[in-house]
């Protein structure tokens, strides 16, 4: 498993016409994460997207360091970025290009030269998530969970050490949340996981409670989601 | 709407589907050049036959050939209405009959031309620029991307008169330009992060 930390990690945003100039969308946050499945749940606008965005230089911090394996995230964001794969909520903004086959070789291109062994390499990812009758398929025509299921396929393609998911499931109906879930916390891969399904938090290894851009619950995931269960209001 | 803006490809073996695109672009560019540089009878018929014989050998679909004509139909309607008034049926003929035959060899180019295979094109073509900064690899992309906004936008663009006309405002323009405008901004945000997060543009 890899070592993802935040050392003294604060994150400020500008609110340009907003009552204060800016705002804090995470207080000063300190983490070390080595377990293989860690899940973050909290109230919407809480601060969930932010801190799984920080894992892979999405989001950069306005002060401290965010660190994977030691390395400063926000110096070497093109290293750190090939070892961290992300999954957004909405598959449409990641999945680029017209066709099934032509999305993955896109995430292709780093590790496989040549169009025709990219084609094959493409194939195979597919194939081994059931999306091979799709290779042809223009990306519009796919159902939500199909499109989820690529954007996937296109992430672990290029084999990352790490995957963070924002919300993976929220979009979709319950037997493809079941399926999407079902895969990425059957991943060998390290999985950092924002999520409102508390069943799926449940099945992870760590669970971050965030309220109000702050971690306000940390531990084993039974107490962590009583406790959000007992003090949402 | 179609599935695909470009459209039309059919995966396939014909000749013309294994012929460079470069190849295809500049006997479509040598056809329109000679129907119009030597206007008559002849180069009409002669290239109405060339894009019906072209379609049979890329085995473009009837309804595929029929919908693009379709697509010009009225404006086709009109130029023929007006060039049989003004100069008489032959010269109609050999207007109409050219426009529709350089539609139909359109067709048989995107037909026959798979997305990617042109953005390789393109990726290719732009090779010599590399020396002036130009990153191909990356026009390529945005290229994809264009093609690809157009449908979504389209989409967006009837969710967001959908969502007007149910709240009764659908002859307010600002009812459904306003969301389309920061969704159609919105997405693009959202692409960017995902492009970043896959890495793309960092080599
Ligand atoms: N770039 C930004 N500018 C202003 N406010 C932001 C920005 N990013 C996040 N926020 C605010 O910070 C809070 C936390 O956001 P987010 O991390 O997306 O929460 P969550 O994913 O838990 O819903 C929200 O109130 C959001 O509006
Ligand atoms: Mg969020």
């Amino acid at each position: 498993m890899s070592r993802i930390e935040l050392d003294r990690v604060v994150v400020r945003a500008a609110t340009p016409g907003g009552p204060q100039p800016e705002v804090t969308v995470l207080r000063e946050t300190s983490l070390v994460l080595t377990e293989q499945r860690v899940a973050l749940v909290g109230p919407n606008g809480s601060g969930k997207s932010t801190l799984a965005r920080l894992v892979n230089g999405l989001v950069e911090p306005t002060g401290g360091r965010v660190l994977l394996d030691g390395t400063d995230v926000a110096r070497h964001g093109r290293e750190v970025r090939r070892r961290v794969g992300f999954i957004f909520t909405d598959p449409t903004a990641q999945v680029v290009m017209p066709t099934v086959a032509e999305d993955v070789a896109l995430s292709l291109r780093h590790h496989v030269k040549g169009r025709e062994e990219r084609r094959r390499a493409a194939e195979a990812v597919l194939a081994s998530y059931g999306l091979s009758d799709l290779a042809d398929r223009s990306v519009h025509t796919l159902s939500g969970g199909q499109r989820q299921l690529l954007a996937i396929a296109g992430v672990l393609a290029t084999d990352p050490d790490v995957v963070v998911a924002d919300e993976p499931t929220t979009l979709l109906d319950l037997a493809n949340s079941r399926r999407i879930a079902d895969l990425l916390l059957g991943l060998d891969q390290q999985l950092v996981l924002a999520t409102h399904d508390l069943d799926l938090a449940l099945r992870c290894d760590r669970v971050l409670l965030v309220d109000d851009g702050a971690v306000v619950a940390d531990g084993d995931p039974v107490s962590v989601v009583d406790h959000y269960r007992a003090t949402a209001h | 709407m179609t599935s695909s803006p470009l459209g039309d490809y059919q995966p396939g073996s014909t000749v013309l589907h294994r012929l460079p695109v470069g190849a295809k672009l500049l006997g479509l560019v040598a056809v329109s050049v000679v129907a119009v540089a030597y206007r008559g009878v002849p180069s009409t018929t002669g290239a109405i036959l060339l894009a019906v014989l072209l379609c049979g050998v890329a085995r473009v679909r009837l309804a595929h050939a029929v919908r693009a004509l379709r697509r010009l139909l009225v404006a086709m309607a009109l130029l023929a209405a007006y060039q049989v008034w003004q100069r008489g049926a032959e010269h109609a003929f050999v207007v109409v009959g050219a426009l529709a035959a350089l539609v139909l060899l359109a067709t048989v180019f995107t037909t026959t031309t798979s997305v990617e295979r042109m953005i390789d094109a393109i990726t290719r073509w732009l090779q010599p620029f590399r020396r002036f900064g130009v990153r191909p690899d990356l026009v390529a992309l945005a290229f994809s991307l264009m093609i690809r906004g157009i449908p979504l936008t389209l989409q967006v663009a009837a969710e967001t008169r959908d969502a007007a006309r149910a709240r009764g405002l659908e002859r307010n323009p600002r009812a459904y330009l306003t969301p389309l405008v920061i969704r159609v901004v919105a997405h693009a945000r959202a692409t960017g992060d995902a492009l970043h997060a896959r890495g793309i543009g960092d080599d």
